[in-house]
């Protein structure tokens, strides 16, 4: 098993890492270790076996429909990088959703 | 060590006992800690943030109550330091990572709430590996943490912060969260009790996520009893947490108070030992197996055949839980913000952010965790890891069908020196080879102190796990090795960290 | 941009054959988030109806609300579907500002609801729809593009996002693919959202307003050369939010398509976007690499597990079905199929209902619903349910015109008045003055005015042209302002040329 520094440029870009080439040269290389040795769990004998995504295993954890007090747009908006408006103000988006 | 303050030096529950009797106040106690911090911390770097006016002013509020007739709980006026994993109304939440440098959170977790109404003095916030991911306190963005015992050495990681202001007598108390280790390792190599309690026993809300499938909270002490107190004041049903176990918290201070094994059946998993372990730390391992033969239990060898492929699965499902729970940092409404230059986009706002707050080590795991849920690579990868997680768990219900608890060391060497393996992330991933399976399978599982390693000089822990809500066992166990071992020793192992120099306590 | 010959409907479904698929998204009715307390409010201030668990903030934790999962069991339960006794929430992830944790809390391959159907009426014939699935997630935020000059996302300067929106409970009713309506097509599309939209408020899970948003349409869409057993590749028109819109979003992508095909190209899987003002859909900004959502279980829930005796609980307490309610009505009210086919399509029929059970006769309530109150609507530009008016003033009216009080004319002055605001009718009849003339000096004088200004047209009555009377009773009418009683005015202008 072995990951392409083109392959790392593409999960930097799925993961929005602007690296630097330096960095993709040394993850490459680190990350193909890495894999080199995660990949050791598909030597287990494994077939018919369910996965465990939790640990407890619970079920129906349900909340009440009930409103709650919320934090107020003051609160909210005084960690914002930027606002205006009573709005959380981002850069201009490119892609429509 | 240089003197601390012989008041730092109680036990939490001495320092409750003193408090209780009228003997001394929490305001005197917690300005004693945050002296000890103030002339300690540029050494040890435990703190991110210390809040001493908050701190003196809640430590005044527990001695009023105290004056003022009211019920306390056990805890209450003891110090505590919070690693800065969970969120707080009065001090920042960093998880020492700079895309969250600054940030205050509106809300308190679940476990800060409990603690402040049980009123525990939080002095401040510990520092630890970029958002839990690292087990030396190097992935800081704020520098790493250093060993009480060496101050050329890591404190372990990722609650390293925590692990060191115990150690330091900073705090008698601190809280971690363990998601492969990250109490229990730091404890052992602090030579410290570190609880990672079952997964849903204590509230995971308002503590930043790494990967929330393992990530546990839990105490950092010096001593059994200590851990057992704060267990019980933190842990609990939480409905904010759907993952949290709706069940009474299993009976810790008593089995923390009456540490007697007799009788126990005890297993030694065989994986977990041999090579890749040093010499001091499989000797002081086997004394401690020893030891508890000596004291009634019933010790057998017990094999847990995939534990070997914990470390690869961990490796794969929480970077992969981690990818997606860090995707939230993105400039957009609050931490950093880079680039944004008013015409770089969002897209191209949010990959420099990213790029410029996360250290290396979060952008590996984001990586190799986006790669192993990408579609192609699923089923090979997460999925895999996840069908592992079920053989590991079954290994571990069939080990509890022969054994009450399992042994093993805590981690396979002692503390390493700063540096040593910073490049080299495979190396740093083995540090938590023995604790993960306990994460994966989500029971309970304990580091005490078990000696020291006779190659260095620092600090073994001795791992015991126990199933799913039988946290108890662990204190059992636990505290009859303590008192074993202090009593042959004729004091507590700490007394025996020199790590902190006299003359630079002295020249403050 | 390469341009396409589009192809007329008609020629279009001649040669080609369609296939559609919706997938409609309705924000559910409950009073606090899918994960959080937060209120499910519209319109409130940006940003104020958010907590840690809606606006994603690190350390927040979301907890499934109840009522959520009863209503998409009670939606699953009505379009027939299987209820799933285990199943997850899983993440979508996708970098989206709108979205505050950068992944969308869903469900993936375990829906909650799979495999049923429904009838819809169209063109005469009943289609039946199948479902592919219902499944549960969670709302984003809204985008406001500033700078620019059209307050749309291309050319803006900058984005402000308000959080209100994030986290309401949101359903999404999938349909099996579509095939075999022909030219029907694009009404089928619109009969399906629109019985769904029914369906939907029948249940009393949402309050389906789509011009706020709450119901919102992709519409998807192949085409295949007719005959041929092979479905052609499909596009996807995202967010076609107006029943007429998805009638003509199927339209126009067929046309556009078979323009392609005709011209030898190869339709393009893509997303599109349906423009109201044209009609016609052009294609989404091409993504530089496919999206790869990674969806993985979500780790902070833990799995659903709908017990058979609560699902049961819940079949029994459905409410009376649209399809069998309208059965019943046009059963009960007398009204034709024509009737009710046009009823439904202006969305009166719940309205006319509830005028006939206020005591209108059901002949009169439709006639008012469909022909002047749908004027109205038509000229604001609002729902009929939307308009000032109820039911009950409506059967008032009926009452007033019945009784001899107003007459028809008059009435619908007292509809302005109602509308405007002035009150009940009989509010409205009062201070406008508006009730029948019945003083017979007044009308006595204003016929003998009307016949001594033409006395041609009396000659003509007395003559026996009864008929010729109209100009007669027009006049008076106008003499009157109207607020005259035109049979009574007819009867005494024949008495008194006769005499």
């Amino acid at each position: 098993m072995s990951i392409t520094r083109d392959e790392v440029a593409h999960l930097a870009r799925l993961s929005r890492l602007a690296l630097s080439d330096d960095e993709l040269d040394r993850f490459a290389g680190q990350l193909d270790v890495i894999i080199g040795a995660v990949a050791r769990v598909q030597e287990v004998a494994a077939a018919g076996i369910p996965p465990t995504t939790h640990a407890a295993e619970l079920a129906n954890v349900f909340r009440p429909d009930v409103v709650q007090p919320c934090l107020g747009a003051d609160v909210v908006l005084a960690q914002a990088p930027a606002a205006e408006q009573g709005r959380f103000r981002v850069p201009r988006i490119l892609t429509e959703d | 060590m240089s003197a601390p303050n012989e008041l730092t030096t109680l036990t939490a529950a001495q320092m409750a006992a003193a408090m209780a009797a009228g003997e001394i106040s929490s305001a005197e106690l917690t300005r004693a800690h945050l002296d000890r911090i103030a002339a300690t911390d540029d050494q040890v770097h435990a703190f991110l943030h210390v809040a001493g006016d908050a701190a003196m002013a809640a430590a005044r509020a527990v001695d009023e109550r105290r004056a003022a007739g009211e019920p306390l709980g056990p805890l209450a006026g003891v110090p505590l330091a919070a690693k800065d994993v969970f969120t707080t109304v009065d001090m920042p939440t960093t998880c020492g990572s700079k895309i969250l440098a600054g940030w205050q959170p509106p809300y308190d977790a679940t476990v800060i709430d409990r603690l402040r109404a049980a009123g525990v003095v939080i002095v401040g916030k510990t520092n630890m590996d970029e958002f839990a991911m690292g087990s030396s306190t190097e992935n800081s963005a704020f520098g790493p943490s250093r060993n009480p015992w060496d101050l050329g050495r890591v404190p372990g990681g990722s609650s390293g912060g925590s692990a060191a202001a115990v150690a330091a007598f900073q705090a008698p108390l601190a809280i971690g969260t363990d998601t492969g280790g990250s109490i229990r390792q730091p404890a052992a190599v602090c030579g410290l009790v570190g609880v990672k309690p079952t997964y849903g026993g204590s509230s995971r809300y308002g503590v930043v996520a790494f990967a929330s499938s393992l990530d546990t909270p839990g105490p950092l002490t010096r001593t059994v009893l200590d851990a057992a107190l704060l267990h019980e004041a933190m842990s609990g049903h939480d409905p904010r947490d759907s993952t949290s176990l709706d069940a009474p918290v299993p009976p810790v201070v008593a089995a923390a108070r009456h540490g007697d094994v007799a009788g126990l059946r005890v297993g030694v998993v065989a994986e977990l030992s041999g090579e890749g372990y040093a010499p001091g730390v499989l000797s002081r391992f086997h004394e401690a197996v020893e030891l508890l033969e000596s004291l009634g239990a019933k010790v057998t060898e017990v094999s847990c055949p995939h534990f070997g492929y914990a470390l690869p699965a961990y490796y794969l499902i929480a970077p992969s839980e981690c990818s997606s729970n860090l995707a939230r940092f993105d400039a957009m409404r609050y931490g950093l913000r880079a680039g944004d230059d008013g015409t770089a986009s969002a897209e191209d706002v949010m990959s420099l952010t990213r790029q410029a707050g996360f250290g290396a080590e979060v952008k590996r795991r984001i990586m190799l965790g986006t790669y192993a849920l990408s579609s192609g690579y699923y089923d090979a990868y997460y999925g895999k890891a996840q069908q592992v997680r079920t053989l590991i768990a079954r290994d571990f219900s069939a080990a509890f069908d022969q054994v009450d608890v399992l042994v093993s060391p805590t981690t396979p060497t002692t503390a390493f020196p700063i540096g040593e393996r910073a490049d080299n992330p495979m190396a740093m991933y083995l540090a938590d080879l023995c604790t993960i399976p306990g994460n994966l399978a989500g029971n309970a599982a304990i580091s005490v102190p078990c000696g020291l390693a006779q190659e260095d000089g620092l600090p073994v822990g001795l791992q015991v796990m126990a199933p799913v809500l039988a946290d108890d066992r662990l204190y059992r166990v636990a505290a009859a090795v303590e008192a074993a071992l202090d009593q042959r020793r004729g004091h507590p192992l700490l007394a025996e960290a020199n790590g902190i120099t006299a003359d630079r306590e002295a020249g403050r | 941009m390469s341009t396409i010959t589009v192809v007329p409907f008609e020629e279009a479904v001649g040669r080609y054959e369609p296939v559609i698929g919706l997938e409609t998204h309705v924000e559910l009715g409950t009073a606090s988030k899918m994960f959080c307390g937060c209120p499910t409010v519209f319109g409130a201030e940006p940003n104020s109806a958010v907590c840690p668990v809606c606006l994603g903030l690190p350390g927040s934790l979301p907890v499934i609300n109840e009522a959520a999962i009863e209503y998409t069991i009670r939606i699953g339960l009505a379009l027939n579907c299987s209820i799933a006794s285990w199943c997850r929430f899983a993440r979508k992830n996708y970098f989206y500002p709108d979205m505050p944790k950068n992944f969308q809390i869903s469900q993936y391959d375990e829906p909650l609801c799979t495999d049923g159907w429904i009838d819809v009426e169209a063109g005469g014939q009943t289609v039946r729809v199948g479902i592919e699935r219902v499944h549960l997630e969670e709302d984003t935020g809204k985008s406001l593009h500033v700078g620019g000059s059209t307050g749309r996302i291309h050319g803006a300067e900058y984005s402000l996002v308000d959080y209100n929106r994030a986290g309401i409970p949101l359903v999404e009713v999938v349909t099996k693919p579509v095939a075999g309506t022909g030219a029907l097509a694009p009404v089928v599309a619109r009969a399906y959202v629109t019985e769904l939209r029914d369906l939907l408020r029948a249940l009393g899970v949402s309050d389906v307003r789509m011009e706020q948003g709450s119901l919102r349409c992709d519409v998807n869409t192949s085409l295949a050369p007719a005959g041929s057993a092979q479905w052609g590749t499909r596009t996807e028109t995202k967010n076609v939010n107006s029943l007429r819109s998805v009638e003509r979003a199927v339209r126009s992508e067929i046309e556009r398509q078979a323009g392609v095909l005709d011209a030898g190209g190869r339709v393009v899987q893509e997303t599109r976007h349906f423009h109201e003002d044209s009609g016609t859909t052009t294609s989404g900004r091409s993504k530089e690499e496919a999206q790869d959502y990674r969806y993985f279980p979500e780790p902070d829930l833990v799995p659903l597990a709908p017990a058979s005796g609560w699902v049961d609980q819940i079949r029994a307490a459905l409410p009376e079905l649209p399809a069998a309610r309208r059965s019943r009505l046009a059963a009960e009210l007398g009204l034709s199929e024509t009737d009710m086919a046009a009823l439904r399509n202006a969305g009166a029929l719940d309205l006319v209902a509830e005028t006939v059970a206020a005591g209108a006769p059901a002949g009169q309530a439709r006639n008012w619903w469909l022909t002047e109150l749908s004027r109205r609507a038509n000229e604001s530009g609002t729902e009929l349910a939307a308009l000032p008016v109820t039911p009950a003033q409506v059967a008032r009216i009926c009452a007033l015109v019945e009784s001899g009080a107003i007459n028809n004319k008059l009435a619908r002055q007292v509809l302005d008045g109602v509308l405007a605001g002035e009150g009940s009718p009989d509010d409205v009849v009062a201070a406008r003055g508006l009730a029948v003339v019945t003083d017979t000096s007044v009308l006595a004088a204003a016929v003998d005015q009307a016949i001594a200004a033409n006395p041609d047209v009396a000659e003509k009555v007395r003559d026996g042209k009864v008929a010729a009377a109209g100009a007669l009773v027009g006049a008076v009418m106008k003499a009157t302002g109207g607020q005259a009683d035109p049979q009574a005015v007819r009867e005494l202008i024949l008495a008194r040329l006769s005499a």
